[in-house]
Formats: structure tokens, sequence, C-alpha cells
């Protein structure tokens, strides 16, 4: 068996008195969907933000066997200076926002070329003066902007603005955008919220033609149970806090704790 | 209808003529006499009469269709931001023909004209470095003015205690302003908003302070002489003074001052018109673009791997170079510095130029700044009402256009044709890489 992509560690978040993660391990196995679900409030973002450098965590180790050996988050985030929750991201992780965070006033290309500009020539001089290698990183560029654009079957919309697209586009653009930062795992926070059910059944495609064809691995945030039983492999299920199930998404299914978090039970009544 | 808009019309006259009444009541009604007061009532009548009678003239044109057409041309339409077709024509013959109009113009202007260009290309700079921090990066900067007078005062203190001329300051000013711009922003780039506007607000009077104040350095309130500049040893005054040869002399021509200006203007065209070049580069840049990304989104940035303090900085700097050539020019063009140029008011006006020109848009960025500049001086007869003229013009700028005068266009994309038909067409394949 291989080392798990990602790595969660015991760890446990608190925001002075609230303690939103408690004790909380699982593991993201390579090219595989696993699905994050539980009530709100359960801490679910709160994961994702410890998980995407947003949040350094006050207990426990996040580890990303990544390109080069495994890394730990919390360590990026506080190293000195150069430290934050962008080398997160180029040790290979990007994430959607459970509220749309497109850049809205400019065009879509331009919020997937920002999201290149890693691969693209930083030099001020050379882009001045527009150098052939300039040139070419940047023409490689658009044309990898237009490949995931065409993957998420939005190649029409190309040259608007990302502010006007409706609310579905709106999230696959943003995932779109994620994955130009050439992720080792990417992280989807809610990306069916507030979609109608065509929205959602066209995003349920893109997400399996992503961990399909692309053998991307994906750790979704996910409401709708329909979605998540289609698309998942692995399903970890947070209340309160702590996880409550680990499994396929049957064996969650079928698991009392998970039913009663769901429809509020007491624990006693689970036990008895 | 027609009498059921009587009335209303009246009520709305009412209203006017109260709350005016009440306004210019104690402003113009009661004039003061050592402690005790004058009444002078019917002043603040009349005054009140007058702008009632406006406001229902405004509601009278409202009402006809003229007025209603223009009252639908100018609500704010849209978001003020528009992707390019990709099929705009290319505006070349038009820069080239305002290029050289602009290398003709000394030839045509008189020396007053010449001088008020020098200014309005001046704050040409200003505006299109602070455009870079505002506008691009969206930082808000309230103390511009300091880099422009690092500027300023490099070349003057630098001839004084170091003997740098024109040329010399040209090229290190961007550097020095560039550090100056660093210094200050490492510790505040981690604020937002209204606080990075604090902050550089008392960055800006600090500078100007100490360059007051400090008296044995930099002259205090008297200033520093600037000297005038040179070209490959030639020099702009009637006598020889940085050790060259006097221009008019060595081409056997007649003395006259307005060499100097024509020099000047000719160097800052240039400047101005590369500045502009790089500006328009940059927003093609992944370095402009990610400026952008973080004044849309600065969270958004972090999760696609910017570093966005890195990145603030470099806007910070690259706007406090282009604000230290402006300030280098400056003090050439008047041949003497001191503290009083670089006050507050400046950082307004420098922030009013980015602001009508519309956030982020060079061409409205440098129509403002011509606007500016240039309207003030024909404004000349009515110099009291000068800055009056002005809060209105922003007041009525605000209301119509809030986007800034120009629209601001987002450069179209288009994948290679290479990668669309999958290599079928190396002919296209050439053409595009030979553009
Ligand atoms: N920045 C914060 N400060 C304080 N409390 C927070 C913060 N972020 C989240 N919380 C709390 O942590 C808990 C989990 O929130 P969240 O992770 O957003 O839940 P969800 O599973 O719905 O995404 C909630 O009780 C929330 O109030
Ligand atoms: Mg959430």
């Amino acid at each position: 068996m291989t080392t798990p992509l990602l790595d969660v560690r015991n760890v446990t978040m608190r925001f002075g008195g609230i303690v939103a993660n408690r004790a909380v391990s699982f593991s993201v196995e390579r090219g595989a969907v696993t699905a994050l679900i539980g009530p709100n409030g359960a801490g679910k973002t709160t994961m994702f933000n410890c998980i995407t450098g947003f949040y350094r965590a006050s207990e426990g180790q996040i580890l990303l066997n990544g390109r080069d050996g495994p890394q730990d988050i919390g360590a990026l985030m506080t190293r000195p200076i150069t430290g934050g929750s962008h080398l997160v991201t180029r040790a290979g992780i990007a994430r959607t926002f459970q509220n749309i965070r497109l850049f809205k006033e400019m065009s879509v290309v331009e919020n997937l070329l920002v999201a290149q500009h890693r691969v693209t020539a930083n030099n001020i001089v050379s882009g001045v003066l527009r150098t052939p290698a300039f040139r070419r990183a940047e023409r490689e560029a658009v044309d990898r902007a237009y490949h995931w654009l065409r993957q998420m079957n939005l190649a029409e919309d190309a040259n608007r603005l990302a502010g006007e697209l409706p609310y579905g586009r709106q999230r696959r653009l943003e995932i779109a955008r994620a994955m130009c930062t050439d992720p080792k795992l990417i992280c989807l926070d809610e990306p069916a919220a507030g979609l109608n059910p065509s929205e959602t059944r066209e995003l349920s495609e893109v997400i399996q033609r992503l961990c399909h064809e692309h053998g991307q691995t994906v750790l979704v945030i996910e409401h709708d149970m329909g979605l998540v039983m289609r698309i998942s492999q692995h399903v970890v299920v947070l209340d309160h806090g702590e996880v409550i199930s680990d499994g396929t998404p049957e064996h969650v299914a079928n698991d009392p704790a998970v039913v009663a978090a769901y429809l509020g039970v007491s624990e006693e009544e689970v036990n008895a | 209808m027609e009498t059921n808009r009587l009335p209303a019309l009246l009520k709305q006259a009412l209203l006017t003529f109260t709350v005016s009444l009440i306004l210019f009541g104690p402003i113009s009604g009661l004039v003061l006499e050592g402690f005790s007061f004058r009444n002078e009532l019917t002043r603040a009548v009349v005054l009140a009469a007058f702008v009632t009678l406006g406001r229902v003239a405004l509601s009278l044109i409202g009402m006809t269709a003229f007025g209603r057409k223009l009252a639908g041309g100018a609500a704010p339409s849209g978001g003020g931001v528009t992707v390019m077709t990709g099929e705009e024509k290319s505006s070349t013959a038009l820069l080239a023909l305002l290029f050289l109009a602009g290398i003709a113009l000394p030839f045509f202007a008189d020396k007053y004209f010449l001088g008020i260009a020098i200014l309005a290309l001046i704050y040409c700079l200003l505006g299109l470095g602070l455009n870079i921090v505002v506008g691009l990066a969206g930082l808000l900067d309230l103390g511009f003015v300091a880099f422009y007078a690092v500027g300023a005062y490099l070349l003057a203190l630098g001839y004084q205690y170091l003997g740098l001329g024109f040329w010399s300051a040209l090229v290190i000013a961007p550097f020095l302003a560039g550090l100056f711009g660093m210094i200050l922003a490492f510790p505040v780039l981690k604020m937002h908003g209204d606080y990075l506007a604090i902050v550089t607000l008392g960055f800006g009077e600090i500078i100007r302070l100490v360059l007051n104040n400090w008296l044995e350095f930099t002259g205090g309130p008297n200033g520093a002489p600037v000297p005038a500049p040179t070209l490959f040893g030639l020099e702009f005054t009637r006598t020889a003074k940085q050790g060259g040869v006097p221009l008019h002399d060595y081409f056997g021509i007649a003395y006259s001052a307005d060499y100097k200006f024509w020099f000047i203007y000719l160097v800052l065209f240039l400047v101005v018109c590369l500045v502009i070049y790089a500006v328009e580069r940059l927003r093609v840049m992944p370095l402009g673009r990610m400026w952008e990304a973080l004044r849309e989104d600065e969270i958004a940035c972090r999760s696609l791997g910017v570093n966005h303090v890195f990145t603030k900085l470099t806007a910070f700097m690259l706007g406090a170079s282009t604000g230290g050539l402006a300030g280098v020019f400056f003090a050439v063009h008047q041949g003497f510095v001191n503290p009083t140029s670089f006050t507050f008011f400046e950082s307004a006006l420098i922030l009013a130029i980015v602001v009508l020109g519309g956030l982020g848009s060079t061409v409205g960025v440098i129509a403002a700044a011509l606007v500016l500049t240039i309207l003030p001086e024909l404004l000349r007869d009515f110099a009291e009402y000068r800055v009056l003229i002005f809060g209105v013009l922003m007041v009525v700028m605000m209301i119509w256009k809030p986007r800034g005068l120009v629209r601001i266009k987002r450069p179209a994309f288009f994948p290679s044709t290479t990668a669309e038909k999958t290599g079928s067409l190396p002919f296209a394949a050439k053409a595009e890489a030979t553009r």
C-alpha cells in the first residue's frame, strides 16, 4: 500500500474557548475523491483552512506527501519572513471557497493566468521588452488556461468578465483556476452549494473527469448526499469537530452514529 | 397629468427653499462685527431663492424628453469594465501622431504654455505612479508626495553635497524613491484600507516636516537651489557653471532661456512615453495581473500561491520610483525646491487625478492629469474659486461617472492555433512566433 497523499494527524483547532476541531485524524488517498461531510458548524471549513494553510492548527500535524517528500503544512506557514499560506499552494494544495472568490473585474482567462504566475516569466525586464522566452511562457499559459476551460465546459466564456458569469459557471471557473496551479490535491469547499440540479449534475461530471482522466486527488466538502455518494470513494464524517465515521460511502451511510448526527438524535439513544 | 405635477413641483420648491434658508441663514445672513453681529437676512433669502429657482429649472428640464435622455445617458451603466473582443483596430497611427505632436509642441508653444505643458507631464508621471499603487494594486496611499519630494531633493541636495547632475539624479531617483517606498511598505503592508491610508498620510507629513526642520542639511523652509540640466557637457545657462560649455556658445547661436525648457520638455516627454509603455506592458504581464488580482481578492490570491506581501511591495516600490522621477523633473524645472511644494494638498491632487481618470486606466489618468493641470491655468481669472470649481467637478464626476472618465478595457486572450488544431498548422505557428 502506498502512503496517502495527505495525512491529518490528531489536529485540534481552537478559537479562544471554541474548539472547532478536536483530535481529527484521517487520510486522503492518491487519485481518489475523499468527501468530508457533517452538519453545519461541524468544523469542516475550519479543517480545510488548516489543510490549505489559512489557519495554523493549534495541535497536531498535517503532512503532505508531495513533490519533495513529506512536508508539514504548519511548518510551511510559520517559516520566518517568507512563510505563509502561499507556500502551501506551492507545495501542491489548491482550494476553492465556500463563498466564491473570483477576481470579478478580470476576464476569465486572466483569472486562470494569475493562477499560473509560477510558470510564466515573472521578470519585469523580459516582460517589458517582450523577449521570446516571455512570449512563449505567456502563450503556453494561455493554452493551458484554455485547456482547463474546455475541461470545465467553459471555453465559450473565456473572454468575459468573471463576475458576470452565472453562478454554476463561476463555481467551475474556480475549480479551473485551482487546477491551473498544477496541484497534487485540490480541496473543494461546498462546490454544489446554490447550484440547480442540472448545474449539480454537470459539476459531478467535471469532478469525476478530474479524478478519472487526470488522476487528480480531490478532497471535497459537500452537503448534497446524492453527489457525495456518486463521486466519492472515501467519506469522513465530522460532527462537533470530531470524526464520527470514516470509510466507504456504504459504510458511512449505514453507520448509526452518522444517522444520529444528521437527524439530531442524542448519543444515549444511539448507544441504547 | 399636468395638474398633479404642479403641486409636487411646488412642494419640492418649498422644501429646497427651507433647507437652503436654514443653511444660508447662519452662513451669509449673520455678519460678525467684533463681539456682536449684524443681521443681513435678506442676503440669505436672495441666495435661497436662487437655489430654489435652480432646483425648479432642473426639475422642469428633467420633464422634457431631452432632459430624460440626458439623465438616462448619465446614469452609471454596467460595471465600468469591459473585455475587448480582440478585433479592435490597432491605434498605432493615432499614437504615432500624438507622439509627433508631443515632440513638436515646443516649436509652436510659447514659454508660458510650455511651462504648463511641463507641469502637466509631471502630473501625468505622478498619476501613472500612484495609479500603480492605488489603481492597480488597490493600496490607498495618501502620502505619495513623499516620493516626489525624495526625487526633487535628491537632485538639489545631491548637487550641493555630492556634485550630482541632472542625469545622474534621473538615474538614481527611481532607485532611491523605490528604497524609500520599501522602507515605508515593509511595516505597513500587513494593514488594509483605512489603516494603510493613515500610515501613508503620516509618512508623507514626516518627510515634509523633516525637510522643513532639518535646517543644516536641507535648508529648511528656505529650500535649496537646483542646478540647470546639462547635455553631454553642454549647459543651458548663459555662462558655464558646471564646468561645461554653454550650449549657445558651442553652436554659435544667440542665448535664450527657452532652450532649457525645450530640453526639459523633450526629456520629460520621452520619459513619460517610456513610463506609459512600461505601465501598459505591466497590465498584461504576470506582475500587473497579480496586482490587480490582489486588489480584487487578497485571500483568493494567497490560495493561488501568490506571495501577497512581496507583490504589494513591488507595486509600492514601482509607484514610488515613478514619483521620484517626477520629482527630479519638478526640481530641474523650478530651479529651486522647498518643502511647501510637497504638502498634503499635492497628494490629494494626485489621488484626484487617479480617481477621476478611473482607477487603473492609463488613458484616463493621463487625461485627468492634463485636465486638472491645464484647467486651473485657463481659469487663472477665477483663481479664488479654483478649489471650489475643483470640488464641484469632483462631486459632479462622482455622481455622473463614479468609475472615472474612461471605461476600463481588459485584454482578450486566444489560444494559439497550434494548441487548437494540435499541431496541424505549422505556418500559423510560425506567424505567431514572429509577431
Ligand atoms: N475564525 C473563527 N473564529 C472563531 N470561531 C470560528 C472561526 N471559524 C469558525 N469558527 C467556529 O468553528 C465552528 C466550525 O465552523 P466551520 O468550520 O465553518 O463549520 P462548517 O462545518 O459548517 O464549515 C463554528 O462553531 C464556528 O463558529
Ligand atoms: Mg463551511
